[in-house]
């Protein structure tokens, strides 16, 4: 999509001339690519590694190549396996509970009627996306603590429970709790791009709607909806990267030997197997395993929606 | 019925809208965005009202979201031991030197980047997007590092990172969609150079993205610390973040404080915990109110894709 009209604006001018013309442009664009290529490019060749028994001590030239077998070794490896469930179970989830969520709040902060309630609650629903996953962990400690925590002081208070409820310290209740401070974490900031489809839906779609009797349900259905539909395929598509990677801070912080079987995702076994034990060939191959399933999984929906008649991410 | 038709008057003033009558449903969602912002304020006002009070009310479990026994001595700790203030201001000149060159660098491709005519764009907005896609992991990037000799210096936290795609894209969606063709034409046509067009007319247009972006650029760089466990070894390159983790990820374990002797602690950790976690987030809530009006709209223009 992108290519062609990029064809069609784009004047037959040979590559002296355009250095002549553009040479400023050329020499800005000099700053970023010099950054890529020192910190981005540079490091694939590391990949190597994942077909190699590196050693640190020997280097690149010295370990020798074992082809596919760390591969094997890992698909083997009863830690991964259960760090590669835990991940794919967990994304899961996390779309599930996590995407639609902007999606609801998006439509009622649309509908919602007085100017200041909106951008102030909207204001306050964006916060949480800027502080850090330390700050929200040490206050989720504050309020979730089995006996010193706030939630739990309040229901024994009140008489609910006798004994603190060990929202993150047991792990059929630390994932439930997970989920939900995810969920909590990025909705507000997830609803500015629907927010920003919605303005861009036309007035007179709406006249005509409420004109022939449609009420706000209908409006909200066939109208809104409808309005941000390539944005929630577009999120869904970049979305779908995300499900073999998980975010190490929220992880770690949240982490804690009761909860280890389930707080054990791929991003926690690479940072421990790898820069802890120095387990450098396992760790790169499990790296390039999630890379490689994330770019395959955007491409595919990304060709899925398409297919489907959609306008897609690339 | 008589109520709710009142509201309406009130606060539906806004063509569309008040046609329709106040309804229950409006009640309901105003309760439910309500309440989710509850969620989003309570707990901090939790936390810092910890912060203020006495040891014996918060042992005692009777503080909620008021301060009991109103002292600062948590604080005063923290500013005795000096460490964690340390620590912020080497996290404030971090961010500060990598929103500048995290800008600069952005700038340098987003505007190139966004002219049509630019021989070759398609090849160099491959080669700037490939990293957004793939990435080759932290065993290598840590080697990297290593090679660059850049391991357990400040540096690590700010070159590997000033160049985001994302934030490339979003401002030369922008430069695309908000600064008009025929505005740099005429001027190009009338002996301006490119470099005069981006200082005297793009830039000047474009003050909201650029506020968004700076701002974007500074809250990654205050908020991530994966980066320092990766990198990082020595406690005076911590990032004030890191620290804090470092702090709850210990407390959860064995209730210890992690100040020196000299800030002469009185307070248990718990309040000292609370107290380090509103020296930190202060400096956001401070600064957030202000810069929110540019972001949303920055954003929103930035998003439109293309």
């Amino acid at each position: 999509m992108k290519k062609s009209s990029e064809k069609g604006t784009a004047v037959k001018t040979t590559w002296r001339k355009a250095l002549r013309r553009d040479w400023q442009l050329y020499l800005m664009l000099l700053l970023p690519i010099a950054l890529v290529c020192v910190f981005n490019y540079a490091a694939y060749p590391g990949l190597r590694m994942a077909f190699m028994n590196y050693k640190p001590a020997k280097g690149y030239s010295g370990s020798e190549w074992v082809g596919f077998r760390t591969f094997q070794k890992i698909f083997r490896d009863a830690d991964f396996l259960r760090a590669l469930k835990s991940s794919i179970v967990f994304n899961l989830l996390d779309l599930a509970v996590g995407f639609p969520m902007p999606v609801v709040l998006a439509l009622m902060l649309n509908e919602l009627r007085f100017r200041r309630y909106k951008r102030v609650t909207q204001t306050i629903l964006y916060l949480p996306h800027f502080l850090s996953w330390a700050v929200i962990g040490s206050v989720a400690y504050a309020m979730f603590k089995p006996s010193t925590g706030l939630i739990n002081i309040f229901l024994m208070r009140i008489g609910v429970i006798t004994q603190g409820i060990p929202f993150l310290t047991e792990k059929w209740h630390w994932a439930v709790t997970y989920l939900l401070i995810g969920v909590w974490q990025s909705m507000g900031w997830g609803t500015i791009l629907y927010l920003s489809a919605i303005t861009n839906i036309s007035n007179d779609l709406y006249e005509a709607a409420m004109i022939d009797g449609a009420n706000r349900w209908k409006r909200m259905l066939h109208i809104t909806l409808p309005g941000i539909r390539s944005t929630i395929v577009m999120l869904l598509i970049m979305n779908m990267g995300r499900i073999m990677g998980s975010n190490l801070e929220r992880l770690t912080v949240f982490g804690n030997t009761q909860v280890r079987d389930f707080q054990y995702q791929l991003a926690v076994y690479i940072y421990e197997k790898g820069l802890q034990s120095g387990k450098f060939s396992m760790a790169t191959a499990v790296g390039l395993f999630q890379s490689l399933v994330g770019l395959a999984l955007v491409l595919i929906s990304d060709r899925i929606a398409k297919r489907l008649g959609e306008e897609g991410l690339l | 019925m008589a109520k709710s038709g009142r509201k309406a008057k009130t606060g539906g003033s806004e063509g569309l809208r008040a046609i329709s009558r106040f309804r229950l449903s409006d009640i309901l969602m105003m309760l439910f965005v309500g309440l989710l912002c509850a969620t989003c304020i309570f707990p901090f006002l939790h936390v810092a009202a910890k912060s203020v009070s006495g040891n014996s009310a918060v042992i005692a479990k009777r503080v909620f979201f008021v301060p009991i026994d109103f002292t600062l001595d948590a604080y005063r700790s923290i500013f005795a031991d000096g460490s964690l203030v340390k620590s912020m201001g080497y996290s404030v000149m971090v961010t500060a030197i990598f929103t500048l060159f995290g800008m600069i660098s952005c700038t340098c491709a987003a505007y190139p980047l966004s002219r049509k005519r630019l021989k070759g764009r398609g090849f160099f907005t491959l080669l700037l997007m490939i990293p957004m896609y793939f990435s080759a992991g932290i065993i290598p990037s840590y080697l990297l590092m290593k090679d660059l000799r850049l391991l357990d210096t400040m540096w690590v936290l700010i070159f590997p990172l000033i160049y985001a795609p994302s934030n490339m894209l979003i401002m030369k969606n922008f430069f695309l969609s908000a600064i008009p063709d025929s505005l740099e034409e005429s001027a190009f046509l009338d002996g301006a150079t490119n470099v005069q067009i981006l200082f005297r007319i793009v830039l000047p247009l474009s003050k909201a993205i650029l506020a968004t972006l700076s701002l974007f650029y500074a809250v990654g760089r205050w908020n991530a610390y994966a980066d320092n466990m990766y990198y990082i070894k020595s406690d005076a390159l911590k990032m004030v973040q890191y620290r804090l983790y470092q702090m709850v990820a210990s407390a959860t374990e064995a209730q210890t404080t992690t100040l020196s002797e000299a800030a002469a602690v009185t307070s248990t950790p718990e309040v000292l915990q609370a107290a380090s976690i509103m020296f930190i987030t202060i400096p956001i809530i401070c600064i957030y109110p202000f810069v929110q009006k540019y972001f949303v709209k920055g954003t929103m223009v930035g998003a439109v894709k293309g």
